[in-house]
């Protein structure tokens, strides 16, 4: 049995009217990144809503070239900002994503060794992906992974997995983890939960520490479920519906006792916002609800009012929005207006800042190359600011940046907005 | 063609440009089928993308040698068709032709390659004190080459003028191989004006391949304001006004209360929804005097009956206030799944007759019908509304599109201001034109294009009427045998 066999078309559990919404005038064009690179219109947003349909209608198979530029796509959303018509195109290539790989047609398994052990085995648990990282975290303390490096002996592990150690930050963090309860200093305004996030409580659990401080600072009690799951995005972008879907309930569950969940990771976040509508079962309404309690850090400060930090910071940074920040959810001018409060920081503008850094969730792993091309352009826009620090409200933003700086060798400081925030409220200075 | 060679020309083609900047699938080249005007489709049978102008040449001669239609295509906003690939063949895209090759801020010129997206060049200049004029609504992704094809213009052209003026030379493949150069960076040259010639041509003539532009400088000062209107006539009889005093203001634009409702809903801008008519007017220059413009503007629109000008002069809100407007057309999915977008131009005075005209045209045949003017020049958007899925409303629509256009050719007119003829308006050519005129213009087109096989079925009509292809004066080359033959009118 080979291709033509009677398949579930990937389009058919798609709201047609979607598709509709798309006047073909093509004015998201220039604004996707791939498109920007490659120049063809199948790598376009409105190519790929073209092909979508295509299959849909089924004047077009779903062959391996449809395939690969439907894959080449960054889910960054940038289209969704440039289309007038208010084109959902999140909610046509996501949901067509998992039908394709449902639908495979067995030339190619849709998760493979890297699906099953690395992006679904690991880095959805902390402690599993920390234990994991034990031998890369004791070969950089002896300087063994970078002359790994130069040695040219990290080309004997497989690709993906060499892009993932190639990732790791310059110093995997060793601070505690945080406890379970952190009490508002000064008059109480608030109380929140904070959302700690599975990678990123393992590559950057100093940001996660950073966010307590700064949320204390500004009159919240934090609390900090235990017992909190991964957001489900890593499974849920790579077609793996239902164990996206039992990380999401238990999430539902670990956090139904705040009214405000607070996230410092865009990817997260836009996945969180975005859960009341991705499954429609008798739990949709909770799922709803923890959407609509939950906000970027950047957000939910802006809303609460920021009280002004004192510490001075002579410093030239600039910002870079990270797609599942500006684009999915609209969070432009917030950490700009925080950034502003900070006593001698100058913030310059970033060119092409609405263009995606490549990193795009688990995409550095699975498309290296266009990854890879991403992110270069990216550094050159940032070198050419002249700043010294680039500030970027993302896990994996955070990560491909200062790989591509290390590389290089470009003395970049690279960090969370609420990183330099809470720096100015302990008055103390970065490491620039 | 004839398809038995297909295969020797697309190896061809393919020792040119390797496998990674060619694609020849069918279901790569289905979304080359069509552009903005979706209303007519066809498959190219080859897609190329050149990197330089020596590909560009050797695409040409092979299409010569195969005997085979071709077309330039750049990022493919047209909404006129002009990148439908008739007849098939060999589509040219530019989108690989990116690069800024050069920027001359002292002599106020810079070169680029056709596949620059209008609004790049303008971001490169950002901060220098400069800027590329032409500004049409889709600058934000359409290509300078697209702009050059069809002379675009947009909302900044009542003063600053269309792109023609904007162009100060252009290096193009003629349809023999060569390459030539019409003027360059200096302002003047000897002879006809052959640059101006192939602004404007859809493509008929020559494939460009570089641009040399004309940079603006940025004015020292705006004044953005918006005239909120009772009614249509008042703020028609305004702009009349406004104009007629001598006042060249930068831009000048109108929006009727249809197009406002659908620009609320995906911008929030703040649009009163109960106004019938919106002026967005700016004034830009010297900083000196440019207050007592404006005042003198808020009075003859207070004086034509304007319930309120607000001003818009904070520079985000004044950003916001022109995404609103360069995004109108795409924000018509908002109110209907299809849309015919029209391009009429008619004297300034006739606006108020050719907005009752439009209202009563919609009401004859039962559709909706938005409005946006670039009403400084006379240059009118129409936009009707229909469901591409229902046949009937896809009749109605194009009947009262044609009618809008009669009317405005009525008027003293044009059927198109900016978007270009296409394979669209060609059956409006007759009617805009004398035969005499239409004659000139075909043996123009034959000095330069005599095969046909550049932009076939393009811009002008033939003597068989719509949907004939072009046949060359004289037919001395044999008719050329297309892989689809002639135009496929979906309807």
């Amino acid at each position: 049995m080979h291709a033509f066999s009677a398949k579930p078309n990937p389009g058919a559990g798609i709201d047609y009217e979607l598709f509709l919404d798309c006047v073909h005038c093509g004015l998201c064009t220039a604004s996707c990144p791939t498109y920007v690179v490659t120049g063809n219109e199948n790598d376009s947003p409105r190519g790929r809503i073209y092909l979508m349909r295509s299959v849909t209608d089924g004047r077009l198979p779903l062959n391996n070239q449809v395939r690969e530029h439907l894959e080449l796509c960054l889910d960054c959303r940038a289209c969704e900002t440039a289309c007038p018509s208010g084109v959902q195109y999140g909610k046509l290539i996501e949901p067509f994503r998992i039908a394709m790989d449902q639908a495979h047609d067995g030339d190619r398994a849709p998760h493979d060794w890297f699906h099953k052990y690395v992006l679904f085995g690991l880095f959805p648990h902390p402690k599993r992906l920390r234990w994991a990282l034990l031998p890369a975290k004791l070969a950089q303390r002896f300087g063994i992974l970078r002359g790994m490096e130069k040695l040219g002996l990290m080309r004997m592990l497989p690709q993906r997995l060499r892009q993932l150690v190639y990732t790791l930050p310059e110093k995997l963090p060793s601070e505690p983890a945080l406890p379970e309860f952190l009490p508002a200093i000064g008059r109480r305004r608030a109380r929140v939960a904070l959302f700690t996030g599975c990678v990123n409580d393992v590559m950057f659990r100093h940001t996660n520490w950073a966010t307590a401080r700064v949320l204390q600072q500004n009159g919240c009690d934090v609390i900090v479920p235990r017992d909190q799951a991964c957001c489900g995005a890593i499974h849920f972008h790579a077609g793996a519906s239902d164990p996206a879907r039992r990380l999401v309930d238990a999430n539902v569950k670990s956090f139904a006792e705040v009214d405000r969940v607070i996230v410092n990771v865009a990817g997260c976040g836009a996945m969180l916002k975005d859960i009341g509508h991705h499954w429609h079962d008798d739990a949709a309404a909770d799922r709803t609800a923890l959407a609509a309690k939950t906000r970027d850090i950047n957000e939910f400060l802006d809303e609460l009012g920021l009280i002004q930090p004192e510490g001075e910071i002579n410093l030239t940074a600039t910002y870079h929005d990270a797609c599942h920040l500006g684009h999915a959810q609209k969070i432009r001018e917030q950490p700009r207006k925080l950034l502003a409060t900070i006593p001698g920081l100058k913030l310059v503008d970033l060119p092409e800042t609405e263009l995606c850094c490549g990193a795009a969730g688990t995409y550095n792993l699975t498309q290296p190359e266009m990854s890879a091309i991403l992110s270069r352009r990216k550094l050159d826009n940032i070198l050419s600011t002249g700043a010294r620090a680039v500030l970027t409200a993302n896990a994996g933003c955070l990560l491909q940046i200062a790989r591509e700086a290390r590389v290089r060798r470009e003395p970049l400081w690279i960090a969370h907005p609420i990183d330099l925030l809470d720096l100015s409220y302990r008055k103390e200075k970065p490491p620039v | 063609m004839i398809a038995s060679r297909f295969p020797s020309l697309l190896a061809e083609l393919r020792r040119l440009l390797g496998d990674d900047h060619l694609l020849a699938n069918h279901s790569e080249m289905v979304v080359y089928e069509c552009d903005g005007f979706t209303i007519e489709k066809n498959c190219p049978d080859v897609v190329c993308f050149p990197r330089h102008t020596a590909d560009v040449q050797r695409i040409v001669q092979l299409c010569n040698e195969y005997d085979v239609p071709y077309l330039p295509r750049g990022a493919g906003t047209s909404l006129a068709g002009g990148c439908l690939p008739v007849g098939g063949g060999v589509l040219i895209v530019f989108t690989r032709m990116k690069a800024i090759e050069e920027i001359n801020l002292r002599d106020r010129y810079a070169v680029v390659q056709p596949g620059v997206v209008n609004v790049w060049l303008t971001n490169a200049l950002k901060g220098t004190g400069f800027h590329y004029a032409p500004d049409p609504s889709s600058q934000g992704a359409c290509t300078i080459g697209g702009n050059v094809a069809t002379n675009s213009g947009g909302p900044h052209t009542l003063k600053y003028g269309v792109t023609v003026n904007h162009v100060l030379g252009v290096e193009a493949v003629l349809t023999d191989g060569s390459v030539v150069r019409f003027g360059g960076p200096a302002e003047d040259y000897v002879g006809p004006d052959l640059v101006g010639l192939l602004v404007g041509s859809e493509g008929t003539l020559a494939v460009v391949t570089k641009v040399w532009v004309r940079l603006t400088r940025d004015p020292q000062a705006y004044r953005t304001m918006l005239g909120i209107f009772d009614s249509v006539d008042a703020a028609t009889q305004a702009i009349s006004e406004i104009i007629g005093q001598g006042i060249v203001p930068a831009a000048l634009e109108m929006m009727d209360q249809g197009i406002l409702i659908a620009l609320e809903q995906a911008f929030q801008f703040g649009f009163p929804l109960d106004a019938q008519a919106i002026l967005l007017i700016e004034l830009d220059g010297l900083e000196a005097g440019l207050d007592e413009q404006r005042d003198r503007v808020v009075a003859l629109c207070q004086a034509a009956g304007a319930r309120e000008v607000r001003r818009a002069d904070d520079p985000k809100e004044r950003l916001k206030l022109w995404k609103c407007r360069k995004q109108a057309f795409g924000a018509i999915g908002r109110l209907s799944p299809s849309y015919c977008t029209q391009d009429g131009v008619v004297p300034r005075t006739k606006l108020p007759h050719i907005f009752r005209r439009i209202t009563e045209i919609g009401e004859t045949y039962g559709v909706r019908i938005v409005n946006v003017f670039h009403a400084g020049d006379g240059n009118i958007h129409p936009i009707v509304l229909f469901d591409e899925r229902v046949p009937s409303q896809v009749k109605a629509a194009l009947d009262a599109s044609g009618e809008i256009l009669e009317e405005c050719i009525a008027c003293g007119g044009s059927v198109t201001g900016e978007h270009g003829i296409g394979v669209e308006k060609i059956p409006f050519m007759a009617k805009l034109f004398t035969p005499g005129d239409l004659d000139v213009m075909a043996r123009v087109r034959d000095a330069f294009n005599a095969d046909g096989r550049l932009s076939p079925g393009k811009l002008l009509p033939t003597a068989a009427g719509c949907g004939a292809e072009h046949k060359p004066h004289g037919a001395a080359v044999p008719t050329v045998e297309r892989s689809h033959p002639g135009r496929r009118a979906a309807l």
